[in-house]
């Protein structure tokens, strides 16, 4: 118990005292996390008005394969990834596995489905009346689209801001394809995995702490944003 | 040419008809509206005039142009016009954005927009307002948010869907207001649904009466109100007294109808054997205590039933083996001591009774 005690002592210390290796591994989680989370935003959010304001044979079990998809495995994502980018696999080429990129590509492939259900079901709430005053007004398909992504905005953040959580948060998909190398390709999971493995307590529950206080964030401003 | 012409329209949904046969002309800068009861249809009638729902067969022609499935011409034909829709819906901005929204979407920019939305703001009375979140207003306030959203980009159609539904009193007269200042300001044409007859008849030229899909007569608002086409309409503009009869016996235009435990007379040009309804205005009925011999061809005894006090007049309703309903002056009602259980002589004369085919 006082090993434990003396380890979260270490941790706070670490944090406080901006040790460099922590703060290394938490500024990667989050740099790669943002770039997923952004990349799959930018193209998720037109792909699901795409989906939302067209009628097209087959959409109710697109949509319903997509919401499937919410709870993916990581480590299938991961497995999917390794097998893509590995030597002798289609993408081999690109020498990309065990890097920030693949990395970056996996989770975004890991929170797609979420962006997509979640960004879907924020615009299938938007009162049906915005829509026909947009169209009454003389707005064009592109022009209603953006009107009622304007008016699902809040909601349509929280699916952004759920997709991060599930990147930020996920160890499985970054250990397989990122390969935990220091320095390079660590981050707060993969880290914390390695660290408790040998027994280095400090260093895991440092960056544990730091990872639940960027899920209290994330939580606090999702909840802050539904309330809205 | 009529700016808008709809010919032959049917709306369907499912197996249910919501719209049959139905038959319009509205003249460029005409204020029409079209009044019936809930669920007559006008909503939908709106709808597939403003081409956002296809009808399934009829034409519509703007302009003298069949717009009815021209796909491509669908958006230029639409931003001709406007549409406000029932319940007052405001986008979550402020109350500038959401007027200025319709000449974004025209691709105006700068200081005209500027000008274009100050000039609405004034118009529907929002200047203050004009930095607020448009979602924090009231209803009526949010209505006239709505139409000044639909008028700033000076459509040539302006279509209002019961335009003060739902609002009290004050937003209400607000409102009609701000209409009839549109129709006096603007060249703009009108089309307004309401359920309210008395909003329809200040406000419009011309009324088309829409009741269960069909409309039934179309006419300015005097002629509808004094001359009813048939039963349901006569019965929707608040005719009060509608008896049916069929004519038993004509002559020099003067009708007798069997009423059956009675006649009346009355001027028509229905033919012996037509079945019909003889509407009578509460306010032609005269109320004596004995007969008195009098020019009025109609001659009826009943007994009170009913006597309802409404400011300066009362309203008598009384048992003639039919229930006649008659209006006098509160004076009268208690000189001549009118109360339940008395009995009392009701006369009209046979120019005071309007004739109407029933059914369709």
């Amino acid at each position: 118990m006082t090993e434990i005690w003396q380890g979260f002592i270490k941790a706070i210390e670490l944090i406080v005292t901006l040790d460099p290796e922590v703060m290394e591994i938490a500024g990667r989680s989050l740099s790669i996390s943002v770039t997923s989370c952004l990349l799959a935003s930018v193209m998720c959010i037109p792909l699901a008005s795409l989906i939302h304001f067209h009628n097209f044979p087959g959409k109710r079990i697109l949509i319903n394969v997509i919401q499937t998809f919410f709870s993916l495995p990581t480590v299938c994502v991961g497995l999917f990834v390794f097998v893509l980018f590995s030597r002798a696999g289609p993408l081999g080429g690109t020498n990309l596995l065990f890097t920030p990129t693949v990395m970056v590509i996996g989770q975004m492939i890991l929170i797609t489905p979420i962006l997509l259900g979640l960004t879907i079901s924020a615009l299938s709430g938007v009162d049906k009346a915005i829509l026909d005053t947009a169209i009454s007004l003389g707005a064009s398909g592109f022009q209603v689209a953006v009107v009622v992504l304007r008016e699902a905005r809040y909601a349509v953040l929280a699916a952004v801001i759920m997709g991060f959580g599930r990147a930020i948060s996920e160890l499985g998909l970054a250990l397989m394809v990122g390969g935990n190398i220091k320095g390079f390709t660590r981050i707060i999971t993969t880290a914390i995995s390695l660290e408790t493995s040998k027994g280095e307590l400090e260093l895991s529950l440092a960056l544990g702490m730091i990872l639940i206080f960027i899920a209290l964030i994330v939580n606090f401003v999702l909840n802050r944003i539904q309330q809205r | 040419m009529p700016l808008i012409e709809v010919v032959d329209l049917h709306q369907k949904y499912g197996e249910r008809d919501i719209l049959g046969n139905i038959n319009l002309r509205v003249d460029k800068g005409e204020a029409f509206a079209l009044i019936g009861p809930t669920g007559a249809g006008k909503t939908t009638l709106l709808r597939l005039i403003d081409l956002l729902d296809l009808p399934t067969s009829g034409r519509i022609y703007f302009d003298g142009i069949d717009v009815t499935e021209l796909r491509g011409m669908r958006l230029e034909v639409r931003r001709r016009m406007a549409f406000v829709l029932q319940k007052p819906v405001v986008f979550n901005t402020s109350v500038y954005s959401n007027i200025a929204y319709a000449l974004k979407w025209r691709g105006a920019r700068g200081i005209s927009v500027r000008e274009k939305v100050s000039n609405i703001l004034e118009l529907v009375d929002l200047l203050a307002y004009k930095n607020r979140n448009a979602r924090t207003l009231s209803g009526g306030e949010a209505q006239r948010v709505a139409i000044g959203r639909a008028i700033v980009s000076e459509p040539e159609v302006l279509l209002l869907d019961e335009p003060t539904a739902n609002l009290d009193p004050i937003s209400t007269s607000k409102i009609e207001e701000l209409i009839a200042n549109i129709i006096h300001r603007y060249d703009t044409t009108i089309i307004m649904a309401t359920h309210d007859m008395s909003q329809g008849q200040r406000l419009a030229d011309r009324i088309g009466v829409l009741i269960n899909g069909e409309v039934l007569q179309t006419g300015v608002p005097r002629d509808i109100f004094s001359s009813p086409r048939n039963r349901e309409v006569a019965e929707f503009v608040g005719v009060e007294n509608i008896i049916d009869g069929v004519i038993v016996s004509s002559q020099d235009k003067v009708v007798t109808i069997d009423i059956g435990g009675g006649v009346i007379e009355a001027i028509s040009d229905y033919a012996i054997g037509e079945k019909i309804c003889a509407c009578v205005r509460p306010e032609d009925i005269t109320l004596t205590l004995s007969t008195v011999s009098s020019s009025a061809r109609n001659l009826f005894v009943g007994e009170i039933t009913q006597v309802v006090s409404l400011g300066p007049l009362s309203r008598i309703e009384i048992d003639c083996g039919f229930s006649l309903i008659a209006l006098v002056t509160k004076r009268s009602s208690e000189e001549l001591n009118l109360a339940r259980t008395k009995k009392v002589y009701a006369t009209f004369k046979a120019t005071g009774v309007h004739v109407v085919r029933r059914g369709k």
